[in-house]
């Protein structure tokens, strides 16, 4: 291999990346796209906040709910589902398993593809006039008016394609592609995680994608299977969606929680405490994500059996979550903590994370849920979680594998300070729709009574202050990659294995394939 | 970086694998994950289909009368077949005996073509009947009401098999022109063998299908 050549600077030409099989080429190529759509998404989240700025409309209320569908759809089916596994998890699983690509480099571009004609389909949409049924996509709604729906469901089936192949991509690639010496007790914690979501994405995105095929069916032929008329039953499809649209959560939040068990002990600079808990709760907590769907319909016509069924078993969730929680903690306990700024991300994610899990234990009995169920309650719930949980991982994992992607380090400043208003303006936005929730202010709407005006104002100035945060991150990354200094190999001296090759790695990752004799995170 | 054709039969393979065996089996792995998120999408419809059968038992016993179990037999024996011809369209490139791999292989197209015409007939016979899902449904209900949810199931059932047989008879096309090129050998049939469990699939769920949709 000749010196100075990376996977960057290989083959130049946009043909060689388009046509690129090297998985840390396609990971850059989903975290443009990805974060093309992070982008449109989250100006549609401060448009919605503007909107809510006040009592009263300052849009058309049929915009608005345009602005909330699109918010919802791009968030969760182009940017977090997909976010962590096809970038971080594409270019920085095969470095830590001492592999030279993924399993199936082919099938691994086309997944790509997939979620480009999932994108198309999306924009196209728009143009028919715009879904606003909400990111569920509920029937009877629909599918009775705008064919703008179906289009935007047919683009969450696409861009499906692309989870199922990433994942087939991922669990063959940890099966058969660990180097010599390293067995599943020695793989990463982050690997551990991906591993998992893996399965679920395999496992549950047929489901939706189905779902979603009988959707388009009833729309064009009126097949009757959700439709009451017809003896069909709108209910099923809210079964069969939550079938998928449960454990697509644990497929959002479990390579977040790998990437930060990376982190505390990266910057603890102490090994992980409880490997094996933390591994094996990444798995339960899949087992578990297929078993609790239903209580996303406590409301709906399920027999109060099922109810209670489903409220313990959700409850159970929160014990490996704790587990992992606990071990961080523990991680941390006597440990030399340095606090760079993906540490500060991590830290950010335990606090904002454990509110997120601790409110969905509020909404999992059955009781406080008939009283919370479509109120901000649920709204700021799922964003404790959802955004300050994966975003903040996917933040602090983008600054901690930066210098390795790029080869430059950014300047920690900024990015301490782009932390500061993500963190702050998170809490800001989203704290203030508990209290709103719980007054009894119901999610979804254009608009809202005069007596919850105050804590929106906050909310939405705190929605500014997340944007400004990532335009900050954004303007450190951009100058980091252009304007950094040298990295160098390992600059936060972790043990995994991607520190042990040239930044920015060359195209075959290792000169000579690792043999592994211990544990991956021999610190003290 | 690989530059051109890896010339796999005679033992090359990709960068990123230790040995040809070893992307051999990742290989085959790979597809029984990918098979396993197919019998995930068709699940749903046999649960779909579970559900409201307990609902309306009447609605699905008198639907499959509409259903010739004689056609339906004929289908299941032609797949069947194909199956063998299938394997030993593996067998034979295993074998190295390229004649007999590429009849084979052909002789499962063939099938998958028979199975198709034999749909064609029995799908023209309920569309001239009336018989079609939901709102299309013109037939005689016979006095049951939701009859029409059955030719939902039927159609939406039998109609995305059709599209994977149809799908598996493109691939074994595929794999029989490469095997007529002689691009496999005793060392080299992965296509062949992942395009044959993906063959298999289909063939089993029309195993189930088949007593459901027709013998109810």
């Amino acid at each position: 291999m000749s010196e100075g050549k990376n996977y960057i600077n290989q083959e130049a030409g946009l043909m060689s990346w388009l046509t690129s099989r090297d998985h840390k080429r396609i990971g850059l190529l989903y975290f443009y796209s990805i974060g093309f759509f992070f982008f449109i998404g989250g100006v549609l989240a401060m448009l919605i906040r503007t909107e809510l700025f006040r009592s009263g409309n300052l849009f058309d209320p049929a915009l608005y709910n345009r602005f909330m569908t699109y918010h919802g759809v791009i968030m969760v089916f182009f940017v977090i589902v997909p976010g962590i596994p096809a970038i971080l998890g594409n270019i920085i699983m095969p470095l830590h398993l001492g592999a030279r690509d993924v399993a199936f480099p082919t099938v691994n571009l086309m997944s790509w593809y997939c979620y480009v004609g999932g994108a198309i389909l999306a924009f196209w949409s728009i143009f028919l006039g715009g879904a606003d049924t909400g990111w569920t996509f509920y029937t009877p709604y629909s599918i009775n008016f705008s064919g703008a729906n179906i289009t935007a469901a047919l683009a969450a089936f696409v861009a499906g394609f692309s989870s199922i192949l990433t994942g087939v991509n991922f669990v063959a690639t940890v099966h058969k592609l660990r180097c010599p010496g390293m067995t599943m007790k020695r793989i990463t914690l982050f690997t551990w995680s991906l591993y998992a979501t893996a399965i679920l994405q395999v496992l549950a995105t047929p489901v939706v994608g189905i779902t979603v095929l009988l959707l388009v069916m009833e729309n064009i032929f009126g097949i009757g299977i959700f439709d009451p008329e017809m003896g069909g039953d709108p209910v099923l499809f809210q079964h069969f969606f939550w079938f998928y649209s449960h454990p697509a959560v644990y497929i959002m939040i479990l390579p977040a929680m790998g990437i930060i068990s990376e982190l505390i002990t990266t910057f603890s600079r102490k090994t992980i405490f409880g490997y094996t808990a933390i591994a094996y709760s990444s798995l339960a907590i899949a087992g578990v994500s297929f078993l609790v769907w239903g209580h996303h319909m406590f409301t709906s016509s399920q027999s109060e059996v099922a109810a209670v069924v489903f409220s313990v078993i959700t409850m159970l969730v929160g014990v490996p979550t704790a587990i992992k929680t606990f071990n961080w903690v523990a991680t941390l306990y006597k440990g030399s903590i340095q606090m760079q700024s993906p540490m500060l991300y991590a830290l950010g994610f335990m606090f904002i994370f454990t509110i997120g899990g601790v409110t969905g234990i509020f909404l999992s009995t059955i009781a406080t849920d008939i009283h919370f169920h479509d109120t901000y309650f649920v709204v700021a719930h799922f964003h404790y979680v959802m955004v300050g949980g994966t975003l903040m991982a996917i933040m602090g994992g983008a600054y901690y594998w930066f210098p390795k992607i790029t080869g430059r380090m950014f300047s920690e400043p900024w990015a301490r300070m782009s932390w500061v208003f993500i963190f702050v303006g998170f809490n800001v936005t989203f704290f203030p729709q508990f209290v709103l929730g719980a007054m009894g202010m119901p999610r979804r709407y254009a608009d809202y009574l005069p007596a919850f005006e105050s804590l929106n104002q906050i909310s939405s100035l705190g929605s500014y202050m997340i944007g400004t945060g990532f335009l900050i991150a954004l303007y450190t990354f951009v100058q980091g990659a252009y304007r950094g200094e040298e990295a160098g190999m390992n600059p936060w001296g972790s043990k995994t294995l991607e520190w042990t090759i040239p930044s920015p790695p060359p195209h075959e990752n290792f000169e000579e394939i690792p043999t592994v004799t211990a544990g991956p995170y021999e610190y003290r | 970086m690989s530059t051109g054709k890896l010339d796999k039969k005679n033992g090359e393979f990709a960068h990123h694998f230790n040995d040809a065996e070893h992307e051999y089996v990742s290989s085959k792995e790979g597809v029984w994950i990918f098979l396993t998120s197919e019998i995930l999408m068709f699940g749903a419809l046999f649960v779909g289909y579970f559900i409201y059968s307990n609902l309306y038992p009447e609605v699905f016993e008198v639907g499959s009368q509409s259903t010739d179990w004689r056609l339906g037999f004929t289908n299941t024996i032609v797949l069947l077949a194909s199956s063998l011809t299938m394997a030993l369209g593996i067998y034979y490139c295993q074998k190295n005996d390229k004649k007999k791999a590429v009849m084979n292989l052909a002789a499962t197209v063939v099938c998958g073509a028979i199975f198709m015409i034999v749909k064609y007939f029995e799908y023209s016979h309920k569309i001239h009947e009336g018989w079609l899902p939901g709102q299309w449904f013109h037939g005689d209900t016979q006095g049951i009401e939701n009859l029409p949810l059955y030719f939902s199931f039927y159609f939406m059932m039998t109609g995305l098999h059709g599209i994977h047989v149809l799908a598996g008879m493109g691939l074994v096309t595929w794999v029989a022109i490469r095997a007529n090129r002689g691009e496999f050998g005793p060392h080299y049939y992965t296509p062949v063998e992942g395009v044959g469990l993906f063959w298999h699939l289909i063939d089993l769920i029309w195993i189930f299908l088949f007593p459901l949709l027709y013998l109810v």
